[in-house]
């Protein structure tokens, strides 16, 4: 049955493909004509600009594109994460507006979820919305936002019950970022890089047909956003695959893809670079020392402990059988990595770890390791949470206590 | 490294990262078998006596579960299975603390043979370690406590169509009981890995003197063994000795270290179990964020522990080239992780950790004593680097 239906979706997407693709058109106009074909994302509903088809047989579209070096529509950045919320909780008139200009790529977006007085307690948000007259007003900060200073639109939650407990007050917007009362500055890092901005917003209009879903739902949306974040919906364009391509589209779409990837250019860094320790410790000599070999022994029994631990968990889920525990550990062991990196790269280097820039070691990267390394063990949730989600989830030991129930307006706040 | 003696198809090499559904119904049969067979109250009776095991348990396993022959070729009256399903038994035997000499027979006397021994050899000694007939082990260590088989002094002397073994071995496992014992030596004037091989001698021949040991882990019963002209049998060829034996001790290092992820898998068992039932300051302990970390935590390390035990088994068990070096890697890994989960699992349990009532101390001895048996940690990861050209 389904071998049927795959060999129909693959002539059928084929023929498709010999009387439109042209990698002589415009990004837009390409892009344009795979959202109205439904080729662009066949898992979407056939109205809202796919063909319904399960994931099996839009893998298929896929390699069909890929086999004519045709590109897919716009993924990068957040614009997949507002299109699934949006499918998911939008009305009809906010999927007309948004989503075909998302798959073109004419719109990018950002997402306003984080605030400083609320990391990892995302739902303690206190950027305001306050209804007036056909407008919700917002008033607040939010940070940690990646790629706001050239988004079109955001992604926003916001408090609009105080009285409510805190995950029934808030609401789910979407804001043009381009306006009066939104002010987007970068956020400079301890290692020198802006890879985030920060968002202040003073009397910032929202119209209230960008609400999505119902007042005091916003959590709830909410949670679909991130749900899709944490299965990588937004997967970043890869260039390596397509950097030979040739054709005005081709050219469109790597500038696109560098401006995606832009704020994430220490980002190959962050794990530590294991893959250094070793070219750095033959080349300083290093790796005669018998305490510096007993450390580089120490952290690659622990690099590839997790990668197979990561991959453990791919093959229990390949077979069909319920993850276990190696599956909810991936970010706590990436951080222990990078760690354990940060320290073996010390040692390695040795007095010359002070420097930094060109004629410091590795011309500065590895300068840079050191000093960005902290961030992994805060990122997507501090290892501190991570703990307490593995072991309340997992090895089912009691919940904290919480203080923060009952009217918001009552708890507890920075 | 030596090639296995069945050539496999390149379809069966690769290194699997998952258990099939006969391996988990094969350990779900071990485990209620153990849950039956070794209680602790069982694993304190046994550890109490001088032998150290009950034959009555030992028969059970040799008989229909067919555990000491599991990975011995069916020609050779085994099983016919390999260092995964091994590694499964270690495993759960590792959980259960089982008193048994599994290790000393099915580990280390019977791969030394495989890997050492000629055909007609292995088709006479083979099959009654398989059904457990007969107790074996494997002696290397001298009194200086060194694994490193260039270290080894004991000397073979011609003699006739046999051997005479000269000198003391120690640290021998079940060496008290052993009916065979394999006995690492070398040929007079010969140094470092040459003139090395392994020889097959009865445990209660003339000029041999064994005596048990006192050792801290009551579990794992150790012997000296003093060899004055001992006679016993070469094992495959003279000169030929140090890469059958050499691979023997990853094996047996890849067995251990799956033990070692059983033992801290029951260490964290029992220290999440207790940390939901003991209630301080009128909560839980569990609910402190000091405990829930440390637990969470030791899952990390007994998960990334076994990742590398499993690894190391699934390497071997199809001969990739790489299999050696991950014997080191997956022994360094796992003692540290067991010996780290049982001092926290004490910890976690406060006072009543410390008591001998209390089952804790039986692993951590284990932990402790698996930590240097077959080498140190360093010492592994010195072996890894080393055979990682590093």
């Amino acid at each position: 049955m389904s071998r049927i239906n795959e060999a129909e979706v693959r002539a059928e997407v084929r023929e498709w493909l010999a009387a439109n693709w042209d990698p002589d058109m415009s990004l837009v106009e390409w892009r344009s004509r795979l959202a109205d074909s439904g080729w662009g994302m066949p898992q979407w509903p056939k109205e809202w600009y796919g063909r319904g088809l399960p994931h099996t047989l839009a893998r298929v579209v896929e390699e069909e594109l890929a086999n004519v070096g045709a590109v897919g529509v716009a993924k990068s950045g957040v614009r997949l994460l507002a299109a699934a919320t949006l499918l998911e909780h939008g009305s009809d008139p906010q999927k007309k507006k948004f989503l075909r200009r998302i798959l073109t790529g004419e719109d990018t977006w950002c997402q306003f979820f984080s605030e400083p007085g609320s990391g990892s307690d995302l739902a303690g948000a206190t950027t305001r919305a306050d209804l007036k007259g056909d407008f919700w007003i917002i008033n607040g900060q939010k940070v940690w936002t990646t790629s706001a200073h050239h988004a079109d639109h955001g992604l926003l939650l916001a408090r609009t019950d105080w009285d409510a407990p805190k995950h029934e007050g808030l609401s789910y917007f979407v804001i043009d970022v381009k306006q009066p009362g939104v002010d987007v500055q970068p956020l400079k890092q301890m290692n020198g890089h802006a890879s985030f901005n920060q968002v202040f917003f003073t009397d910032a209009k929202v119209p209230q047909e960008n609400l999505v879903g119902r007042v005091g739902e916003g959590w709830k949306v909410a949670m679909t956003t991130l749900a899709h974040e944490r299965r990588g919906a937004d997967g970043l364009a890869s260039p390596s695959k397509r950097g030979t391509r040739v054709g005005k589209i081709h050219a469109e779409e790597r500038v696109e893809t560098e401006k995606a990837n832009q704020p994430y250019t220490w980002y190959p860094q962050r794990a530590g670079r294991v893959d250094l320790i070793l070219e750095r410790a033959k080349e300083t000599g290093a790796n005669q020392d018998p305490y510096t070999r007993q450390e580089i022994a120490k952290l690659l029994i622990l690099a590839k402990s997790a990668e197979w631990t990561a991959r453990r968990a791919r093959a229990a889920q390949q077979q069909g059988r319920p993850q276990g525990p190696e599956g909810s550990l991936g970010k706590l062991a990436a951080s222990h990595v990078a760690r354990g990196c940060s320290r073996v790269h010390t040692l390695i280097t040795g007095t010359e770890a002070m420097l930094t820039g060109k004629g410091s070691a590795r011309d500065g990267i590895i300068a840079e390791i050191l000093v960005s390394v902290p961030a992994v063990s805060i990122a997507g949730g501090t290892d501190e949470i991570q703990r307490n989600i593995v072991a309340e989830r997992v090895l089912g030991l009691p919940k904290e206590p919480r203080f923060d129930t009952g009217p918001f307006r009552n708890v507890r706040k920075n | 490294m030596s090639a296995t003696p069945e050539a496999k198809p390149e379809s069966a090499r690769r290194i699997r990262f998952a258990f099939t559904d006969e391996q988990e119904q094969f350990r779900s049969a071990v485990r209620r078998f153990l849950e039956d067979k070794s209680p602790t109250t069982e694993v304190r009776r046994l550890m109490a006596t001088s032998e150290g095991y009950d034959p009555e348990v030992w028969r059970l396993l040799s008989g229909d579960l067919a555990l000491p022959g599991i990975h011995i070729p069916e020609r050779y009256g085994g099983a016919g299975f390999g260092m995964v399903e091994l590694g499964i038994v270690m495993e759960e035997f590792g959980r259960a603390l089982l008193c048994a000499p599994f290790f000393s027979t099915a580990v280390l006397a019977a791969n030394a043979i495989l890997n050492a021994a000629t055909e007609a050899q292995k088709s006479q000694l083979l099959p009654d370690l398989a059904r457990g007939a007969r107790l074996g082990t494997l002696a290397v260590t001298e009194p200086t406590g060194e694994w490193d088989p260039a270290r080894i002094t004991v000397i073979a002397t011609p003699d006739g169509d046999g051997y005479r073994l000269d000198g003391t071995k120690s640290y021998v496992v079940d060496g008290h009981i052993a009916d065979l014992v394999v006995v690492a030596a070398r040929r007079p004037g010969s140094t470092g890995h040459t003139g090395l091989a392994l020889f097959a001698l009865t445990g209660k021949a003339s000029g041999v003197e064994r005596g048990a040991l006192q050792s801290m882990d009551p579990t794992r019963k150790l012997a000296r063994i003093d060899l004055r002209g001992a006679r016993a049998e070469l094992l495959g060829s003279l000169e030929a000795g140090a890469p059958p034996l050499v691979r023997t001790l990853d094996q047996a290092a890849i067995a251990l270290a799956n033990e070692m992820v059983g033992g801290a898998q029951a260490l964290l068992d029992s220290a999440v179990k207790y940390s939901k039932l003991r209630v301080q300051f009128g909560r839980e302990i569990g609910s402190f964020q000091a405990i829930k970390h440390k637990l969470a935590d030791l899952l990390l390390e007994v998960e990334l522990a076994k990742s590398a035990a499993y690894c190391a088994a699934q390497a071997a068990a199809v001969d990739d080239p790489e299999w050696p070096a991950l014997a080191s890697l997956a022994k360094a890994a796992t003692s540290e992780t067991y010996l780290h989960t049982a001092a926290e699992c004490i910890q976690i349990h406060g006072g009543i950790g410390f008591t001998w009532d209390n089952d804790t101390h039986l692993w951590f001895k284990r932990a402790k004593s698996s930590e240097v048996f077959l080498g140190h940690p360093s010492y592994h990861r010195e072996l890894l680097m080393q055979r990682w050209g590093i």
